[in-house]
């Protein structure tokens, strides 16, 4: 058979990669564990290894059963602790694990490929030990435990493992079942015999490592009786498909005893082992076939010839205890114990069951996918039908739309997750990575993961895992010092990295942090200047925030020396595009000496997702919320006549600060709408491309929405003005804007960095620590003061009528508070008038969940500016005067004003 | 798509009153002209985008895509709705005509003559009786050329 059936084979290797999936981090637990070795952790592997070795066997897979084969040697004298797992013995089981891998992936040609070098490595490792010691091997094994089945229930096994096992069970039997069944039409079925083989001794090795004993030594029986059918020394008849049948009910019966942990559901195995046995001593029957090559690859699998030494050579001495009963009871047909059996088997059917097997079943990705379709299309279904019933007066219509919309939201919601995925799945592969590199670079590295289970998209999962790849070799190559420079700055030689992953706000976030020396700025901003990513000037006004997000400009690198591990410049602006391009973004914040982390949002979806749609030209268009950062109406032909033009291009002071300004018709030549210099209104849409800002201009903004993204046809991707198109709840087709395409369109975004340094510096100058942004209000008709903006709560304009008088005090009814009034002048003792018959201007001041409203004459505007007082003040209160719009202002510190008012 | 087998049917339509045909195997569905979302900065072979049944689907107006005067206003064209190996496209033109069967000794190339820019859009043409009917090759219809984005 061998590479005919390639539907075997797929799943063999399936299964296997199972198997080892977990395989290394076990490996790395036991190296951790060093002297007090945990016997289970190296009873999961052992078994993992195990399981390929034997069904490589039989599929004539002979490189990979022999690599197979040594790991499982060395990993039984882990067991018995006769060889410790030394960085060494663990280092070549990777190897040979990785080997493993290999050859599972290029299962077609693994017989041809080269295994000497982790059979030379494990091979080693073996050598060093006494041949003798293998008679001992059973010390520490599961092999100990008394052959009762009450004990047997007993095993200290980890929850996991032996759900893991049960499973498995419950597979293997409903295959053999499947396959008995499917024998007895087809006697000389070489596949079926091979499959129920294989099924059986799964069972058999899986049971034995558990120390199951009664299920293996039944499993054994069963095996012992299908090599001699499977090499044609007897012929296949019905009885034997019965008395395999009764096995199969039995290991049932046994699993389920396991499983509830009611060692009475047990049927006893013995009579059936004495008529396996017995069906043994039938004479040959000559076969039909010759022996194929590999029938004779698989010849190492008959208990006698076994390479299994430690197994078989275990489970000799049991079976020969059994063979006494045997012979005794061997007269006693099979069939009176059916009865029994069957007796029981009903009981059976009464015990509620906790099925392992209902409880998850696999699913191929396209039917998942096409699942998530089909919602999409019904999310928009139901938008429609939501905007008609929403004109529709018809109650009974409402109330099911309505019923309609929760449930598809339930729908959709549960769909989405059948895709997601936790995240430990692509973290679990870092403690190797970490390993090996900490080995590499010579330094001892810790990692510490923190919600594993966090879930995200399927797609998502395998956008982000190439970037958080990057991150964390980054984070061990740069970031974590050496040993000896750790001690010499006090910190404990190993260092940590952190993995943090979480929900929050429809994002998820994920956390890459560490204990190590953080990112050394002067080094960048030399590095910066050296490659002419930006200039002097911009660089020295940059802040230091601004300074570390240089390592994401493409071409950067501070790497004094390229090591193989990473440093090639071709890093982080790759990390950052990639994350970005799924509606990502990444941020960092460092500390120089204490560490670095770098901060991943990412969506947890990219099918549905919420946006805004707005008209422009009576076209709409959609555009993504994650880009969207706050929409600006500029009301009123005042208003609009704000814009200014910088060399024919447009821009808004938004909070004293320049916003260039997009309109949507000319980006996408639709030609002029409305939007003219003579217009009432102006809508901004302020959007977020890369690190910039920039307001969009557009007619309308219609609303926001869920939207389900269809990708654009062939006939349109060259298009970067949008990302996607979208069906709207009337059934017309819009397009979604890609803003950053858009940015970059429009001149917003340039891919020359000297740009965006203009813009950090402009970011600097606002951000900085003397720059302010100030409110300016009159005291009076004469006199002027300023307070910052960061102090004040709220502005409300408020009814002079309102005020009422309590307790010689001024206050208003606001919010269903009483708000205390102050008048500013007479709190400045400069004295004042208040218009009575209009609002007046009130500045909210909240401290402890005390608010005061202080009264100003009038507020002129809000400003941003570096704050230089010339005249300093020594009143509490007042910090100082200073020139502001031309005029002399006092700057106010408004806490200590009050508190002097009180 | 072949032209090999003996004889063929196809799905003709009219251009500026010229007649083409299609391949019928490649042809899903035939519909009404309906209401277009239009496609800023596309070539302007593209006509817009149709929401058939959930499915977003691009018209091409065969009339841009030939170098044809457009069509007057008061003609609505028709969608001719078309598989492709990336899904399914639209074709716009003026009037649908019968299926006809036609018979592979009526084939010829397109002569030398026809425009190289508009000869690799055709296949050939089968003389009928009457008149010559133009098959369009739609692979090469579909693909636009990438400058023309």
């Amino acid at each position: 058979m061998s590479f005919e059936d390639t539907e075997l084979i797929k799943e063999f290797v399936v299964e296997s990669q199972e198997h080892l999936s977990d395989v290394e981090e076990k490996l790395l637990a036991m190296e951790e564990q060093g002297d007090n070795i945990d016997v289970s952790v190296v009873n999961t592997v052992f078994r993992a290894v195990h399981s390929i070795k034997g069904a490589a066997g039989f599929m004539g897979l002979n490189t990979l059963e022999k690599l197979a084969h040594r790991g499982e040697e060395v990993l039984n004298k882990l067991r018995s602790k006769e060889i410790r797992p030394t960085s060494d013995v663990i280092n070549a089981l990777l190897r040979a694990t990785d080997r493993i891998k290999f050859l599972l992936d290029s299962i077609e040609t693994s017989n041809e490929l080269d295994i000497s070098d982790q059979l030379k490595m494990l091979g080693e490792i073996l050598d060093c030990e006494e041949p003798s010691s293998l008679s001992q091997s059973f010390d520490g094994g599961a092999k100990q435990l008394p052959e009762t089945q009450r004990k047997a229930l007993d095993i200290q096994l980890s929850e996991e493992a032996l759900r893991e096992f049960l499973e498995e069970c419950i597979e293997n039997t409903d295959q053999l079942e499947q396959d008995l069944l499917a024998i007895e039409e087809h006697c000389d079925d070489d596949t079926i015999i091979n499959r129920i083989f294989r099924s059986i001794h799964t069972i058999k090795g899986s049971s034995g490592f558990v120390g199951y004993t009664e299920l293996e030594s039944l499993a054994h029986a069963a095996e012992d009786l299908l090599v001699l059918i499977r090499d044609g020394k007897l012929q296949f008849h019905k009885s034997m498909s019965h008395v395999l049948l009764k096995c199969i009910d039995v290991i049932r019966s046994m699993i389920k005893a396991l499983e509830s942990k009611d060692s009475s559901l047990a049927l006893d195995g013995m009579e059936l082992i004495a008529s396996l046995r017995l069906l043994q001593q039938e004479k040959p029957a000559p076969r039909n076939k010759p022996l194929g090559p590999s029938d004779l690859a698989s010849e190492h699998h008959t208990p006698t010839a076994s390479p299994e030494t430690e197994i078989e050579k275990g489970e000799i001495p049991m079976v020969t205890s059994i063979v006494p009963t045997v012979s005794s009871a061997s007269s006693v047909p099979v069939l009176p114990s059916s009865s029994k059996s069957d007796a029981v088997a009903t009981q059976n059917k009464a015990v509620p069951d906790t099925n392992l097997q209902e409880s998850s079943i696999r699913v191929d990705v396209s039917i998942l996918d096409k699942l998530m379709t089909c919602v999409g299309e019904l999310v928009l279904a139901r938008n429609q039908i939501l905007q008609h019933s929403n004109r529709s007066s018809d109650g009974g219509l409402q109330a099911s739309a309505q019923r309609l919309n929760i449930i598809t939201s339930e729908l959709q919601e549960h769909v989405m997750k059948t895709r997601m995925q936790p995240i430990g799945n692509v973290w679990s592969k870092f403690p190797r990575l970490v390993r090996d590199l900490a080995v590499i670079c010579g330094k001892q590295v810790r990692i510490e993961m923190e919600g594993k289970e966090t879930e995200l998209d399927k797609t998502i999962i395998e956008a982000v895992k190439d970037p958080l790849t990057h991150l964390v070799r980054n984070t061990v190559d740069h970031g974590i010092e050496t040993p000896q420079a750790r001690i010499q700055k006090g910190k404990s030689p190993e260092g940590c990295l952190y993995l943090r992953a979480y929900h929050e706000g429809g994002l998820v976030n994920i956390e890459i942090a560490d204990d190590g020396s953080g990112l050394d700025l002067d080094r960048i901003r030399a590095k910066a200047l050296e490659r002419n990513l930006v200039s002097p000037d911009v660089l020295a006004k940059m802040s230091d925030r601004d300074v570390a997000q240089l390592i994401f400009v493409p071409g950067f690198s501070t790497a004094e020396k390229v090591s193989n591990v990473s440093g090639r410049g071709v890093g982080m602006d790759v990390v950052k595009t990639n994350i970005e391009k799924i509606g990502g973004s990444v941020d960092l914040q460092t500390q120089r000496h204490i560490g670095t982390t770098i901060r991943i949002k990412i969506p947890l979806t990219l099918a549905i997702i919420p946006a805004i749609i707005v008209l422009d030209n009576q076209r709409r268009y959609a555009i993504p919320q994650v880009n969207l950062v706050e929409l600006v109406r500029l009301e009123g032909h005042d208003e609009v006549q704000k814009v200014e033009w910088i060399q024919g291009a447009p821009v808004y002071r938004l909070r004293g600060k320049l916003l260039p300004l997009v309109f949507l018709n000319e980006a996408l030549r639709t030609g002029a709408s409305e939007t003219n210099a003579n217009l009432e209104s102006l809508n901004i849409v302020v959007l977020k491309a890369e690190d910039r800002q920039f307001g969009l201009v557009v007619d309308r903004i219609i609303d926001s929405e869920e939207i389900v993204v269809k990708p654009l046809s062939k006939q349109l991707k060259g298009l970067t003005a949008y990302s996607g198109t979208t069906i709207m709840g009337d059934g017309k087709v819009a397009l979604i804007l890609d803003v950053i395409g858009l940015a970059k369109s429009s001149s917003v975004l340039s891919s020359n960095p000297e740009t965006n340094g203009v813009e950090m510096q402009d970011k600097n100058s606002n951000n900085g620590s003397n720059s302010q942004t100030l409110l300016v209000v009159d005291v009076n008709e004469s006199e002027r003061c300023a307070i910052p903006l960061s102090q004040i709560t709220r502005l409300e304009k408020l009814d002079p009528r309102r005020i009422e008088v309590s307790n010689h005090q001024e206050v208003i009814q606001y919010r269903n508070c009483i708000l205390p009034l102050m008048r500013l002048d007479r709190v400045l003792g400069t004295g004042g008038s208040y218009r009575e018959d209009t609002e007046i201007d009130v500045i909210v001041y909240t401290t402890d969940e005390r608010s005061v409203g202080l009264v100003v004459h009038q507020v002129v505007d809000i400003t941003e500016t570096v704050v230089k007082v010339e005249k300093k003040s020594t009143q509490i209160g007042r910090t100082g005067s200073m020139i502001l719009l031309d005029q002399v202002t006092e700057l106010l510190d408004l806490p200590g004003l009050l508190s002097l008012a009180n | 798509m072949s032209i090999a087998c003996e004889s063929k049917q196809l799905c003709t339509f009219t251009l500026a009153n010229q007649y083409f045909g299609i391949d019928a195997q490649l042809v899903q569905e035939v519909i009404r002209y309906q209401e277009m979302t239009d496609v800023p900065l596309a070539p302007s072979c593209i006509h817009g985008l149709i929401n058939l049944r959930g499915q977003i689907v691009t018209a091409l107006d065969l009339r841009t895509r030939f170098g044809m005067p457009p069509r007057t206003e008061d003609r609505q064209p028709m969608n001719i709705v078309i598989r492709t190996d990336d899904g399914p496209v639209s074709l716009l033109v003026d009037k649908i005509g019968d299926v006809v069967t036609v018979e592979q000794e009526d084939f010829e190339s397109p002569p030398e003559t026809t425009r190289p820019a508009i000869r690799k859009l055709l296949l050939g043409a089968y003389k009928l009786s009457n008149q010559l009917l133009l098959v369009i090759n739609t692979p090469a219809i579909v693909s636009l050329p990438s400058d023309n984005i």
